[in-house]
């Protein structure tokens, strides 16, 4: 969007495996099927997420350019959707992202104090990763779930009508699950594609 | 003024899934259509019964859906907009989340009615647990015979799909979710042609949004007569009210048409009252993007009216002293709260969200956020106000897309209303105000 346009050309270390797993590759063309013949670009956004948690947690150059390959379309097509949606990452992030509204309504019941609260107890700027690799901090706009502000999202799980005892509580759970996979991640995929 | 159209079943246990749907008279509205009605019938139905769309925008679903060309011989497509994303709007999170199978059957019906045998629900990325039981409930209606071949036996085909939107509040408008669904950047078409005639692939296409889908099984079943039969005037039927901000009990109504501002905000059935004991001091009604009230001017109209919640009324006095109905995005501010800290944030809102490819918009929304920024940080100048006003009035109108006047109303209506409060923070060198610093 306006205030991401530049793209960073970050690329994989070489010998980096930016390829799905046969299983992933199934479900893609299962993906793509959704969409009459000749239309498959269609697929590219539903795939962008899966290149992103399947495939290092963002979206490098090399992992665009793997997605235009299997859609048989230009990598700059690939880019410039990369570059539009907020979601997609182009920067490497922590095992956790933390993505906390900072829309209007979040912020008149408080959500300003728990940003900053979260950047606190974090030790980093919105934007920022944490040195141990585990939590990246994002402010985001409006999370369409006013009605329990303050909320935020930590991958695709919803924490609303937050305070500063129950950000503790999460941080700390989030930290006891470490750096390991998430046992879910094979679901994943089934479960919103 | 507590009849319900959608919500009527929701307290039922496993409402979520097929078969406590089914039980409780689920479905039957596409056994109705698909065995005794033809599309037009259906279509027709849906005219008399006065919907309008749910999304903000309140057009006549049924002319909508009249437009829709029918002898191009090309494919023709059903979007259900669930790319819900203006600021203050989280009812069709809470529809799809409780009684998915709601729109299922709705978006059926509509299917049938428009000849449509491919439908896609965009949803919003950040929705991905909506996804998960969206898929699920298309898998529960495949399994019984209410999705893809020869449905009930009647010959016809639907496959209905779910796709991801990834972040990107322009994705609501439809024609750039018709570009985004095609893979691509979001960004508006200028019209015409209308996605009526040119949508999806080229295709004629209709978008609907989540909660007018979820009405058109109610308007098979019971006749777009009786539907008429409730809310008041051109206000037919119920609407989702999304309540949020200062209040006792923020969530999601169902309020049929007619209900009063004032009943609304301080019942116990609804919102509760200001949270705390406090005084109000504005309302945004419809979402983010519609003017916002103060107090006096929300509970009554300039007239000295009661204020009711239907189109019209929410917009009696036009820009001058009214608002809209919009999403139904109710944002309730208490006496705490600073309206030029509010309308920098929204001002910020609409620029991240600006597509670009428009000037005013793209150049504009960042001049408004900058200004705000100072004003509301005592940096601000006297002559940042009508600065602001003219920013805003050379964006409105002047966009492809809607996102525009979205941006700009915000900022119009805050300084129409609270000028005094602005002038205070230029004064003051700092937010008198400050709910937090």
């Amino acid at each position: 969007m306006s205030d991401r346009e530049i793209i960073r050309p970050v690329r994989e270390k070489e010998g980096t495996n930016v390829t799905f797993s046969p299983a992933v590759l199934e479900k893609i063309e299962k993906i793509k099927g959704r969409y009459p013949a000749g239309r498959e670009k269609s697929a590219l956004l539903p795939i962008l997420h899966i290149a992103q948690e399947e495939l290092g947690g963002y979206l490098s150059v090399d992992v665009m350019d793997y997605v235009a390959s299997l859609l048989h379309i230009q990598p700059i097509e690939v880019y410039e959707v990369a570059t539009f949606y907020t979601q997609y990452y182009l920067d490497p992030v922590g095992r956790h992202v933390i993505e906390v509204c900072r829309t209007g309504p979040c912020a008149i019941c408080g959500g300003e104090r728990i940003s900053a609260y979260l950047a606190k107890k974090l030790n980093i700027n919105p934007g920022e990763t944490t040195s141990d690799g585990l939590f990246t901090l994002k402010e985001v706009e409006c999370l369409g779930a006013c009605g329990s502000a303050p909320v935020m999202q930590v991958n695709t799980q919803f924490y609303e009508f937050l305070t500063e005892e129950k950000i503790d509580q999460i941080l700390e759970e989030l930290r006891a699950q470490g750096n390991e996979d998430k046992p879910e991640k094979s679901k994943w995929i089934e479960k919103f594609f | 003024m507590d009849r319900k159209i959608l919500l009527d079943k929701i307290d039922i246990p496993g409402i979520r899934s097929f078969g406590v749907f089914q039980n409780a008279g689920g479905y039957s509205a596409v056994e109705k259509a698909l065995t005794t009605m033809s599309p037009e019938e259906v279509v027709e139905e849906v005219k008399l019964s006065g919907l309008r769309g749910r999304g903000g925008a309140g057009f006549p679903t049924g002319m909508k859906w009249s437009f829709l060309d029918r002898k191009s011989g090309k494919p023709r497509y059903l979007i259900c907009n669930a790319d819900e994303s203006e600021p203050g709007t989280f009812k069709d999170r809470f529809l799809m989340e409780k009684i998915p199978h709601l729109l299922i059957e709705g978006m059926i019906c509509s299917c049938y009615a428009l000849g449509v045998n491919t439908g896609y629900i965009y949803v919003r990325g950040e929705y991905k647990y909506i996804i998960g039981i969206l898929n699920e409930a298309i898998r529960e209606a495949h399994a019984n015979g209410f999705l893809g071949k020869d449905i009930l036996r009647t010959g016809y085909d639907l496959e209905l799909h779910v796709h991801s939107g990834a972040g990107a509040y322009i994705c609501g408008e439809e024609t750039a979710q018709i570009e985004s669904l095609e893979g691509k950047r979001g960004n508006p078409r200028i019209k015409p042609p209308f996605p009526a005639v040119v949508g999806l692939y080229g295709c004629p296409t209709v978008v609907n949004n989540v909660e007018t889908l979820a009405n058109i099984g109610f308007i098979v079943n019971h006749g777009g007569g009786e539907y008429a039969g409730y809310g008041v005037g051109k206000s037919t039927g119920t609407k989702l009210i999304s309540a949020c901000g200062n209040i006792n009990n923020p969530g999601v109504y169902e309020i049929e048409f007619g209900l009063s501002v004032r009943e609304f905000l301080y019942s116990d059935k609804y919102c509760g009252g200001i949270k705390g004991g406090k005084a109000l001091k504005a309302v945004i009604p419809g979402g983010s993007s519609v003017p916002i009230l103060p107090a006096h001017l929300i509970l009554q109209t300039a007239s000295g009216e009661e204020r009711l919640m239907t189109y019209e009324s929410l917009a009696d006095g036009g820009f001058v002293s009214g608002s809209m109905l919009g999403s139904g995005g109710f944002i309730v501010f208490d006496e705490e709260a600073c309206i030029v800290r509010n309308t920098w944030n929204l001002a910020r809102f609409y620029h991240h969200e600006s597509c670009g490819q428009c000037s005013p918009c793209r150049e504009g929304t960042g001049w408004m956020e900058s200004v705000l920024h100072r004003l509301e940080h005592g940096k601000g100048r006297q002559k940042d106000i009508d600065l602001l006003v003219s920013i805003a009035g050379k964006i409105e109108g002047n966009t492809i897309c809607p996102l525009g006047d979205a941006a700009a109303w915000p900022v119009a209506s805050a300084i129409r209303h609270f000028r005094q409060e602005f002038e205070a923070h230029v004064e003051a060198a700092v937010c008198p105000v400050s709910q937090i610093h």
